[in-house]
């Protein structure tokens, strides 16, 4: 197409330039020019203007991104399966279909909100409202032009686009949801939840993907260590502190564990995870690009290797024995850590940035424990923690971006999340309550807040 | 009659229960069950927090035997449940006053 419409202003140009000078003016403003060459473009059918895109030889590489894309975005939304199954397995039983209810309708939410007003408010191009701070946002549709669903727009589509980002938005809401579990209101999660990733997550989003402040200042946050993890993570830390831990966790100065109910759940997940991770950071390079799809695969791999071992080996030494869901937390706090610097980070460095988070990742749980917030999960930990920890990763292990701006960078979207969420949990607190009562807390969520049980077959359950 | 009550170690069950077999036992009931004795419990880690698992899960089997046959009973399962370690179990013998098949009316030592 790009051909095609050099062609055209260079015919109407001439033709221009010539009746201009018939006419016996000296020259023709160039944007004047431009215009017509946008309106004979807008004159030719969508249509007709695809067909002639999809016979250039460019045709094939868009064709092969844009199809690496939506698989990428297939990849991404597996990651919810992951992160419903991990949270599952870490809470208890009398919690499960409370937990599972909430992943359900965060994808529903997040895909829907991010189509409403999200996708626009993160990337608004010249529509900010404050200007490279915040937009507003509109509904995500457009009419189909060449423009938009050729590489006139990327190496993908405009649709595209909206597809793999929504499957991002919602992450940020579960990252809390395993947070708050097995105490947390279920209508107030559902309204904060939907105000995160309907407001909060786009106006960050933008200072960096929509092309606002801080991508100005030279951040670099490659599939989004802060962008997604840090942001969900400080969201995460803010909800824990206005609802408080469990019942029953901190007795008397002591730390009385609440075992998850499901160890093979909780692997399930983090597979799942993992796996859904090659699109997260796979996609994030935004085309087919041999080179740099198949470095992100690698270095992806590699962190989260790394960051297995690392808590493995850390858990071992420290807690006397080798413990599995802190191995689990290792090789999502590798994965985190590397997501900043996935494109940027080499190799050797991807295995030292995979390590240094798997091994951050048990010390911050056990710290975060000790000061007594209760993170089932240890979402704060894995996604907050490393979160800060690989977007300076960036700094240290490549040259894609200095220290300072990745420090400002960081704090900056971290704080935004830690506030937003502070002061709107708060709200919600005083206006309507963000916890259950003690009664229900004890008999779990299932049947206080669904009137289910998730294993109605088993055990104690049937004993009525 | 006499109630033979074992508490043992549960993957020790199926060598009792084929050792009761043995001697002609023909019923029993087995319930699972947590609890400790001078062993105590032990200690378990999960995330970097310690505590003690005090109800150890076990199996209970109650058998009702004839007066004669209870210390042949009990010997069957002391030695098919007993690995010499603690936390072995222990069993009671306990008279029983009277008992009933629902399905045929029979009582006493027949309704066994």
């Amino acid at each position: 197409m790009k051909i095609k419409k050099t062609l055209l202003a260079l015919l109407l140009g001439s033709s221009a330039f010539l009746f201009a000078g018939s006419l016996g003016a000296q020259e023709l403003p160039v944007i004047e020019t431009a215009e017509v060459v946008e309106a004979v473009a807008d004159a030719i059918s969508f249509e007709d203007g695809y067909a002639a895109f999809m016979e250039t030889p460019g045709a094939a590489f868009f064709t092969i991104s844009n199809l690496w894309l939506l698989i990428a975005a297939a990849l991404v939304f597996i990651m919810h399966l992951g992160f419903a199954t991990v949270e599952s397995g870490l809470g208890q039983a009398k919690n499960t279909v409370n937990i599972l209810f909430k992943n359900v309708f965060i994808i529903c939410m997040g895909i829907l909100t991010y189509a409403l007003c999200g996708f626009n408010a993160m990337y608004p191009g010249d529509a900010w409202s404050i200007g490279g701070f915040f937009a507003m946002g509109s509904w995500f549709d457009v009419t189909a032009s060449v423009d938009l669903m050729t590489s006139e727009y990327a190496d993908y589509t405009w649709y595209t686009d909206f597809i793999f980002q929504a499957m991002f938005a919602a992450t940020a809401a579960t990252i809390v949801s395993g947070a708050v579990a097995e105490r947390v209101k279920l209508s107030s999660f559902m309204i904060f939840a939907t105000l995160l990733v309907m407001f909060a997550y786009p106006i960050t989003g933008s200072w960096q993907w929509g092309g606002g402040w801080l991508s100005e200042a030279g951040f670099y946050d490659f599939a989004g260590s802060s962008l997604v993890h840090a942001f969900g993570g400080f969201a995460a830390l803010a909800c824990v502190m206005v609802l408080g831990p469990r019942a029953g966790k901190y007795i008397n100065g002591q730390i009385r564990p609440i075992l998850g109910h499901s160890m093979p759940l909780a692997t399930i997940g983090v597979f799942l995870l993992f796996l859904g991770w090659f699109g997260f950071n796979g996609g994030s390079v935004l085309n087919a690009d041999p080179f740099l799809v198949s470095l992100v695969f690698v270095t992806t791999a590699l962190a989260a290797a790394a960051g297995g071992l690392g808590a493995m080996f850390t858990s071992w030494l420290f807690l006397k024995k080798p413990d599995l869901s802190m191995a689990l937390n290792g090789i999502l706090a590798g994965l985190v850590g590397i997501t900043a610097g996935a494109d940027s980070i080499m190799p050797f460095y991807a295995i030292l940035t995979g390590l240094i988070a798997g091994i951050l990742v048990v010390f911050s749980i056990i710290f975060f424990d000790k000061v007594k917030i209760d993170d089932p999960v240890g979402a704060i930990s894995v996604h907050g923690v490393c979160g800060i920890f690989g977007t300076l990763a960036v700094a240290l292990f490549s040259d894609a971006a200095g220290f300072d701006i990745q420090l400002i960078g960081t704090l900056s979207v971290s704080a935004f999340a830690f506030i937003f969420s502070f002061v709107v949990f708060s709200i919600l607190k005083v206006v309507m309550g963000v916890r259950v009562s003690p009664e229900e807390e004890a008999e779990g969520l299932d049947i206080g807040e669904h009137g289910q049980e998730a294993y109605p077959d088993f055990g104690s359950a049937r004993t009525r | 009659m006499k109630l033979v009550k074992a508490i043992i170690k549960p993957f020790k069950l199926e060598e009792v229960k084929e050792a009761l077999a043995d001697i002609g036992i023909e019923g029993m009931t087995v319930t699972e069950v947590k609890g400790f004795g001078r062993q105590k419990g032990h200690t378990e880690i999960y995330r970097g927090s310690e505590y003690t698992v005090d109800f150890l899960p076990k199996v209970m089997i109650e058998i009702v035997v004839d007066d004669a046959d209870a210390a042949k009973t009990s010997d069957a399962i002391v030695k098919a449940a007993k690995t010499g370690k603690i936390g072995d179990g222990k069993v009671f013998i306990i008279a029983v006053e009277n008992a009933i098949r629902i399905r045929t009316d029979e009582s006493g030592p027949e309704a066994l």
